[in-house]
């Protein structure tokens, strides 16, 4: 699964998992997840060097901190296709007594998430504190997050941001979903953040931007560019241009699929421009 | 009676940095951060033994608790430092998510709780603490009396894999608790026998109910003492135990008593055992400016105000 065409397979079956999770119980987050759906094949399938199986301390691995909860859908996908839990069980995503709730949690045991998500602005200090540990640890592996944009908003982040450069946290990777828009609009009409890459830049961090955040190749050498920075002094931010609902027209160039379920005709539409790959669960 | 003698006062504060060095000595996993507060909190043994094992994190609670949870997935076990105030109220749903409904072994060791913090008052003076961290699942809440206790807390919550609160204070308070102390997370101490009524008091209200029980003892009246040090999971059975044989109860905190250790108690004696009681603790009120001794008169929280509600209580049997 290492090849830029099977990882295009993939990422045509995560947003059918995608689409599928959120039509089937009427709720959850289609837009951000489909526009992140070629990062997390990319950071899963490409870029992480991952142990078998999965333990809570991802000692001798990388490991992945998710900020902006709601896009459950497409992490819970593609940690289910990366083999972390039965690809059948996206079946019960949102459902009583499931193990993928709406925003993940470690509290029901689903292997590969690390840390409870959904409340923003928190993720990048535990992906900070996960890195100072693998510091201690003398583990040489990186720690990886995602934020989205709107969160930060959230001056939580901007502690992160400060401390993280400070304290030369320079086996962190946070890349930062930059689809420009939130719940209630566009971000530069919610509330404007003005330069975001000047913003990390002036807090120490060294910033890549990709323009093409929904294109494998693009995505995968800045991963890999990122990761060769690593271990400078400085974290390494990526700011990833990505398009909201991509693979889905009529869920692109619109803030409305933010956290809105597509009917059963629209489901049809949506799949039909996404045909199997690897086999729908 | 048994007789408690105080070894010579102290601050819990200065029992927890002193359990704190123990831990940097013994426990090589144990990691401290603290938020611009080290003198505060008597962590500076700590860090000069670890300097690799201490994060300064600046005046950013939000952040430290995410970084603390984080020190977690790598094997860490955290002791954040700072006030109270700023462990909780301030950083309410990062606990919340990342720490207690994330299941993290992080230990929230928190001063100048209460009161008795004195001077810069009510800004500072959290009263709501106890409430806010016993109502989240999971969350042990750790209320020691003393100098020794405290250390001893502080070293036993390191063995304990889970969330922990461990509020202490600012004051010098009489230390009277055995320097080599186990400590048993949810077990209450009986301090002292007695049949008319049961006095439960927990963190610097404990030296205080053991005067008040003496006071009583000259007064004719027989008190059972309980330091109840873990709020939560409260010994219920100590308490119960001892108002089936006193059938009156005073609770006595420095806390509101909405929300406090005296709330947790009435509700396990109303699902086993209604039982009289008398609340020491604040009454829905923020502090003040003022020495220690006369907030703890002023708002209530001495020996004087538990001699007061124990003998009020007995009536009502």
């Amino acid at each position: 699964m290492s090849t830029t065409h099977s990882s295009q397979d993939i990422v045509t079956q995560v947003r059918r998992d995608i689409l599928r999770m959120v039509h089937k119980v009427n709720s959850g987050h289609p837009g951000g997840s489909l526009g992140c759906a070629e990062f997390f094949v990319s950071l899963y399938n490409e870029i992480m060097e991952l142990k078998e199986g999965f333990d809570m301390d991802g000692i001798n691995e990388d490991v992945f901190f998710l900020s902006n909860g709601h896009i459950s859908p497409v992490f819970y996908s593609v940690l289910a296709r990366r083999g972390y839990f039965p690809v059948e069980e996206l079946n019960t995503f949102r459902l009583i007594d499931s193990r993928l709730q709406g925003h993940p949690t470690t509290h029901e045991g689903l292997p590969g998430i690390r840390i409870a998500s959904g409340s923003l602005g928190q993720g990048l200090s535990v992906a900070i504190g996960a890195a100072q540990a693998k510091k201690l640890n003398k583990d040489s592996h990186m720690v990886y997050a995602l934020m989205g944009d709107g969160e930060l908003q959230e001056g939580q982040n901007w502690e992160a941001i400060m401390y993280a450069a400070a304290k030369k946290v320079d086996n962190l990777i946070a890349t930062v979903d930059l689809n420009g828009k939130q719940i209630d609009g566009s971000t530069d009409k919610v509330l404007p953040m003005g330069s975001v890459e000047g913003k990390f830049k002036a807090f120490g961090w060294e910033v890549l931007t990709v323009e093409e955040g929904n294109d494998l190749t693009a995505i995968g050498n800045a991963l890999r560019e990122a990761k060769s920075m690593s271990g400078n002094g400085k974290p390494i931010c990526i700011l990833l241009k990505t398009e909201m609902g991509n693979g889905v027209d009529f869920m692109m160039h619109t803030h409305a699929w933010h956290g809105k379920a597509p009917n059963d005709e629209q489901l049809e539409s949506a799949l039909a421009q996404n045909p199997e790959t690897l086999g729908d669960y | 009676m048994k007789e408690y003698i105080n070894q010579g006062s102290q601050d819990t504060r200065s029992g927890f940095g002193a359990g704190l060095t123990e831990l940097g000595r013994t426990n090589p996993n144990v990691v401290a951060l603290c938020a611009d507060l080290i003198g505060s909190l008597k962590m500076d043994q700590f860090i000069e033994e670890n300097p690799d094992r201490f994060f300064q994190i600046g005046i950013a609670e939000a952040n430290m608790m995410g970084i603390a949870a984080g020190l977690t997935i790598g094997g860490k076990i955290p002791f954040t430092g700072t006030f109270a105030n700023f462990s909780t109220g301030r950083v309410y749903d990062q606990i919340r998510q990342s720490i207690a409904y994330s299941g993290k072994n992080v230990k929230i060791c928190a001063s100048h709780a209460g009161v008795t913090l004195g001077e810069d008052g009510a800004t500072h003076q959290i009263l709501e603490d106890i409430g806010l961290m016993k109502m989240l699942p999971g969350m042990v809440v750790i209320n020691p009396c003393d100098f020794n206790q405290t250390k001893a807390a502080t070293m036993a919550i390191a063995d304990y894999d889970g969330p922990v609160y461990l509020r202490f204070g600012r004051p010098k308070v009489a230390n009277f608790t055995p320097a080599d102390q186990s400590f048993e997370i949810g077990k209450g101490l009986l301090l002292q026998e007695g049949s008319d009524v049961t006095i439960v008091a927990t963190g610097h209200l404990v030296w205080e109910a053991l005067e008040a029980a003496k006071t009583l003892n000259e007064k004719g009246i027989s008190a059972e003492v309980i330091n109840i040090h873990t709020i939560k999971p409260l010994d219920n059975d100590i308490i119960l135990k001892s108002v089936a044989k006193t059938g009156a109860i005073v609770t006595a905190e420095e806390h509101n008593f909405l929300g406090g250790l005296g709330e947790s108690v009435a509700r396990v004696l109303a699902e086993n055992t209604p039982t009289p009681q008398e609340f020491i603790a604040t009454k829905d009120t923020f502090g003040e400016s003022g020495t220690p001794a006369q907030l703890m008169d002023k708002y209530g929280l001495n020996a004087k105000a538990i001699v007061a509600a124990s003998e009020k209580i007995i009536q009502r049997k």
